[in-house]
């Protein structure tokens, strides 16, 4: 039976008496101790008792099932960890994952942890010019991979000398190995029951999740092994799990959400979780909770508002009745699903707002705390968060006066650097406060409330698509001359990519070029940079240095007025 | 003429798979469920199967359970008089 009384009682105290060191000893954690998120997240458990309790339930699309207990994480982390290591990876060296939710994804996470070594989780349905990119920047030694992804290494793999290994993990004939190619089976290995964990401290780079800019390439947010301290708290106050819950986060490990949440926070909690490695349907999705009797249930808006779509008539084909609390991660959730999610399941969906650099939650909704549909919530307790002016960056203090949401660093879960790009790193930083660069206002209860991007980065289904890296692969394309990439407004993922394309001389406007433009896009970079709309133009408007003016388009594209075009070069 | 059925699951296995992805695409394989099309692909799926029989699919009939398998797609396509 559960306890129903949740983790945090009262924001407004909980707020007032909170400190991170609190949370250290909550942890055994004292500063300039050894701490690493593979051991919290295992070995730690079963120190604490959790050793035979289920730690992972992972189902295929089949319907297949595989229980891990936390005994079998510690063990089989061991064992990656073993492996790599006898490959010659060393503590230190980038170790991509680049796999579907397999089982392999979660405990090769961990195992690379323990080695000492980087994480770099990257989304399985990047192109081969998606994943170079990356794998470029940060010069992975190894990557862990299934065999259907390892056609996309292959057509990279000799422009990257620095990458060392690609290892399989469901290849089963040697003879279809190739150059640097190694075959592991999670199933067979053998089972290492002593492992000599890196002895890493607070400081020590963890994991390396690439995210996306206004301009230039994607960047590598690196992040230590000291952010499990906010990645427990906001897990244990934000999701509220308790020790019985069996919580799933239908997020993707190649995101930031999927680690944060779906690897280090519940198992630093010692929480069960489940995993659905399958693609979304509704049926699916209700199938997967009522079997499983999940409890806690963190998801994405726009599988939320893809539910609503579905009607209630095949929820009424389940039996949801185990949930007890759900929350929101990606772009804001909108007032209407929060009040559909109460209607049908008889709750609110606890919207939250947090980024790849931020590692762990900033504002979020308590379930101690009134929901008001449409909100962001209010600052997790230990973050002195507030808004910045738009033009001149300095920190005001107005209701219902739009700003830039920004964070006094100093938060455990913090980035580090971007890798390789100090300079960029340095450039989020202003007057003190760290900027994420979404702009919101704050009403007079404290609640936050999102109103948009302060840049032209597009927010797809809460991942966020660097304009810059879409309109380069688009001039690779044969018949494209020149093109701008915005987001247009999306009734389901918030945005999509829309492209403006100007047509090389011969080339002329059709369906089928759209259908072959967005398809080169989706090979090359990933499905979500796709352009789900073509717009063929004459000309594209530049300044009257050349630079093409996306705010003009996108202006057009969400009805706004297009403010300031003193600068226009060209008609429209 | 190369009927629905046939035109659809080539069109998959040509776009939708890499080359040297030796994963079996058969009539009923399921497409979204199993991972093949992802919700961002089934756009351009979507816009294949519009411009090639010069229809229009309404957004509430393009479900993931409506293009889970090229099965699943032709029956959709047939309330569109496309056999």
């Amino acid at each position: 039976m559960f306890n129903f009384m949740h983790n945090m009682t009262s924001y407004e105290d909980t707020f007032k008496d909170f400190t991170w060191k609190s949370v250290e000893e909550e942890l055994g954690y004292k500063p300039g101790d050894f701490i690493n998120i593979g051991d919290y997240c295992t070995d730690r458990n079963c120190r604490l008792g959790r050793a035979e309790k289920k730690a992972l339930i992972w189902q295929d699309h089949h319907g297949n099932v595989k229980n891990y207990t936390f005994d079998d994480l510690r063990v089989l982390t061991n064992s990656i960890a073993q492996y790599l290591k006898s490959l010659g990876v060393k503590s230190g060296d980038r170790v991509c994952l680049f796999m579907d939710k397999v089982p392999e994804l979660y405990l090769g996470f961990l195992g690379i942890l323990k080695l000492g070594a980087i994480a770099q989780p990257l989304y399985s349905a990047f192109g081969s010019e998606s994943l170079f990119t990356r794998l470029d920047d940060a010069k992975t030694t190894a990557i862990i991979t299934q065999k259907k992804h390892v056609p996309k290494i292959r057509t990279i793999l000799k422009d990257m000398d620095y990458l060392k290994y690609v290892i399989v993990v469901d290849e089963t004939d040697p003879t279809h190995s190739k150059d640097k190619e190694y075959i592991f089976n999670l199933d067979t290995c053998k089972r290492v029951e002593s492992f000599d964990i890196f002895p890493s401290t607070a400081e020590t780079p963890s994991v390396l999740h690439y995210t996306s800019g206004t301009t230039g390439k994607p960047k590598g947010a690196q992040h230590v092994h000291y952010s499990v301290i906010s990645q427990y708290i906001t897990t244990k106050y934000s999701l509220d799990v308790k020790e019985d819950d069996i919580y799933w986060c239908t997020a993707d490990p190649g995101w930031v959400t999927g680690t944060s949440y779906g690897i280090i926070g519940p198992w630093a909690n010692g929480i069960t979780q489940c995993v659905l490695d399958s693609g979304f349907t509704a049926d699916n999705w209700y199938s997967f909770i009522e079997k499983h009797k999940i409890t806690i249930w963190y998801s994405a808006p726009t599988a939320i508002r893809a539910l609503m779509k579905e009607g209630e008539e095949t929820i009424k084909k389940h039996d949801m009745s185990s949930l007890r609390y759900l929350a929101s991660i990606g772009e804001p959730l909108n007032a209407e699903a929060v009040l559909w999610s109460d209607k049908v399941f008889g709750m609110k969906f606890h919207d939250t707002f947090w980024q790849t650099e931020t590692g762990s939650m900033v504002v979020s909704n308590y379930p101690c705390m009134k929901v008001k549909p449409g909100s962001m919530g209010k600052p997790f307790p230990g973050m002195e968060v507030g808004l910045v002016d738009i033009k001149t960056h300095k920190p005001f203090d107005k209701k219902g006066v739009v700003g830039i949401i920004a964070i006094k660093p100093g938060w455990p879960a913090m980035f580090r650097t971007y890798w390789n790009n100090k300079e960029t790193y340095d450039k989020k930083f202003e007057n003190g406060w760290y900027l994420c660069g979404d702009r919101a206002s704050i009403d007079e209860d404290g609640y936050y409330w999102f109103v948009g991007r302060d840049d032209d980065v597009i927010n797809t289904a809460g991942h966020l698509v660097g304009p810059f890296e879409i309109e380069s692969a688009l001039l690779e394309h044969p018949a494209v001359a020149e093109s701008a990439a915005v987001g247009k407004p999306d009734p389901m993922n918030m945005e999509v990519v829309k492209a403006f394309v100007a047509l090389k001389k011969g080339s002329e406007p059709s369906k089928m070029l759209e259908l072959e433009i967005m398809n080169f896009i989706r090979k090359k970079l990933s499905p979500l940079a796709m352009p789900q709309e073509v717009e063929f133009v004459e000309s594209l408007p530049k300044t009257r240095s050349g630079k093409i003016m996306r705010r003009v388009l996108k202006a057009k594209e969400w009805g706004q007025e297009i403010g300031d075009i003193s600068t226009l070069e060209n008609d429209m | 003429m190369e009927n629905a059925k046939d035109a659809v699951l080539d069109y998959v296995r040509k776009e939708y798979l890499e080359d040297g992805d030796d994963r079996v695409v058969e009539y009923d394989t399921p497409l979204i469920s199993g991972g093949i099309v992802d919700s961002f692909s089934m756009v351009s799926l979507k816009v294949f199967l519009e411009t090639k029989y010069n229809i229009q699919i309404p957004d509430a009939k393009a479900t993931p359970e409506a293009f889970d398998s090229v099965n699943n797609i032709v029956e959709l396509l047939k309330g569109f008089g496309v056999n």
